[in-house]
């Protein structure tokens, strides 16, 4: 038997709402179909299966909230028998149910009952634990809706409502609607990551100016023998190098984990994408490294279009090793961008630029761009993050190559 | 042989890929004169999409070279009059 889990979609993501299970009981999957639709603080992401058997069990619910790591499904495996006696592991209770696609309106887990100590009509019922938390935190009880027997305001009640009053003063302009709820969960989610960046990253920085002359002239000759619909943009270049650099510089395509950095195997470059309503997200195309330019831009096309969508898949969130992000079309020449946990480094683009450049003594305009690599310096110096910048510029001089 | 589109017909499908591309956008009220780029906040991939779109949808061939004149919405009925509808 296999354990479908609540997936992370990224190390600021603690739970997540099933939306949907596109399987039923009974079904076949096969490794990496997609089998649920859950709902996270950025966005719907279809919820591929690591194994490949047959539904025994759909614990979670549709609406249903549950901590990432919980049991939502049990797979039987191939060749493995039915047992329908055997006990799933238990499911935490889930933290809150809504209706699919309902937008989240909080996060707090339903609260055990407790005695109250008053319960004089006209009184508030509130335990003397909850009105000593009450004015600890600031909260006032009698603004308080009471969840316990008979009303009565519950430790968990006084948390709901000083989160609440956080979460307010955090985000004031809160806008109407599914869309504006999700776009403070995304602007929350970014901040919560952000700030654990900064705070547990010792970031180092390094830019280096790249001549994008040769890159530039190849890729108008490689696009005039490509249909329309085939044709690259200059930016999957950058992507590319950079997942072929990160080859002769593995220690940059490591993700941190408690005390040390483990390097990945395998090379999935997370590409920054903007949304349009606000935020971003950074999907991986998975094995950067080895694909063609060809397929790189299909799939370069593929994630940026169904981020727009809201139809990520969940590999796609958790799998980055690096994140690539430009913004030259913004009119920024440099980035110095901020590494996204448990990641150790980021690699910013910014805007091509006509420069002057020497070349063998004589002044020569030359489109360039800036390249800024932000890294984690627990994992790496200065030494290796220049060696790495320097293949990147290496490897854009031999565009034929990549 | 279809006969050729109307200068409406070309710009209401002009209008109706820029609203696929930018579904959140209110394009009936797009400056003809001013850039997608600008009003829209397209990106590279959206205007490539918006190219390939054109393509697909009128049966033109557009050079990399030309990209630039599909850039504003009279650029595009421009580079589009006379084309015939498929």
């Amino acid at each position: 038997m296999a354990e479908f889990l609540m997936p992370t979609l990224g190390s600021d993501m603690t739970e997540g709402t099933l939306v949907e299970w596109k399987k039923k009981v009974g079904d076949r999957v096969v490794k990496g179909e997609i089998i649920a639709e859950v709902d996270t603080e950025k966005a719907a992401i279809d919820v591929e299966s690591f194994h490949a058997g047959v539904i025994e069990r759909l614990i979670v619910k549709p609406g249903e909230r549950v901590p990432v790591g919980t049991v939502m499904a049990i797979i039987r495996e191939e060749g493995t028998q039915s047992t329908p006696a055997v006990q799933a592991p238990a499911s935490p209770s889930p933290l809150l149910t809504v209706s699919p696609k309902e937008p989240v309106s909080s996060l707090s887990p339903a609260p055990p009952p407790v005695a109250a100590q008053d319960t004089e009509p006209g009184r508030l019922r509130i335990s003397p634990a909850a009105r000593k938390l009450a004015a600890e935190l600031g909260v006032d009880p009698a603004a308080v809706q009471g969840t316990g027997p008979g009303g009565a305001i519950t430790l968990d009640d006084i948390q709901r409502e000083a989160r609440t009053r956080r979460q307010q003063r955090a985000a004031p302009a809160v806008l109407a609607g599914e869309t504006g709820e999700r776009q403070a969960r995304m602007r929350q989610t970014i901040a919560a990551a952000m700030a654990r960046s900064k705070r547990e990253i010792p970031h180092y920085y390094l830019s280096t100016t790249i001549d994008m002359g040769r890159a530039m002239i190849w890729l108008k000759e490689e696009n005039l023998k490509r249909p329309v619909t085939d044709r690259l943009i200059y930016g999957v270049l950058l992507i590319k190098a950079v997942a072929l650099a990160l080859r002769q510089v593995p220690e940059l395509n490591a993700l941190w984990k408690e005390t040390a950095a483990i390097r990945s195997p395998d090379i999935h470059v997370g590409v920054a994408v903007s949304l349009r309503q606000g935020g971003l997200v950074a999907p991986a195309i998975h094995d950067t490294d080895k694909r063609s330019l060809g397929e790189l831009m299909t799939s370069f096309q593929d994630v940026v279009k169904r981020a727009r969508a809201g139809t990520l898949r969940g590999s796609e969130l958790s799998d980055p090793t690096i994140t690539v992000t430009s913004l030259g079309e913004q009119g920024v020449e440099t980035v110095f961008g901020v590494i996204y946990p448990p990641q150790v480094a980021l690699i910013g683009f910014g805007k091509l630029v006509e420069r002057p450049w020497v070349i063998e003594g004589q002044v020569v305009s030359r489109p360039v761009v800036t390249a800024t690599l932000s890294a984690d310096h627990r994992v790496t110096d200065g030494h290796r993050g220049g060696v790495f910048l320097s293949v990147i510029d290496r490897l854009l001089q031999e565009p034929g190559q990549l | 042989m279809n006969r050729p589109l109307t200068p409406d017909e070309i710009r209401q499908t002009v209008l109706r890929l820029l609203g696929e591309i930018a579904p959140e956008a209110d394009v009936t009220g797009l400056n003809p004169g001013v850039s997608f780029r600008d009003q829209l906040d397209l990106d590279s991939m959206d205007f490539l999409n918006l190219v390939i779109m054109i393509h697909k949808t009128f049966g033109v061939e557009i050079p990399e070279a030309d990209y630039p004149k599909y850039g504003t919405l009279n650029g595009c009925m421009e580079q589009l009059s006379g084309k015939q509808a498929t």
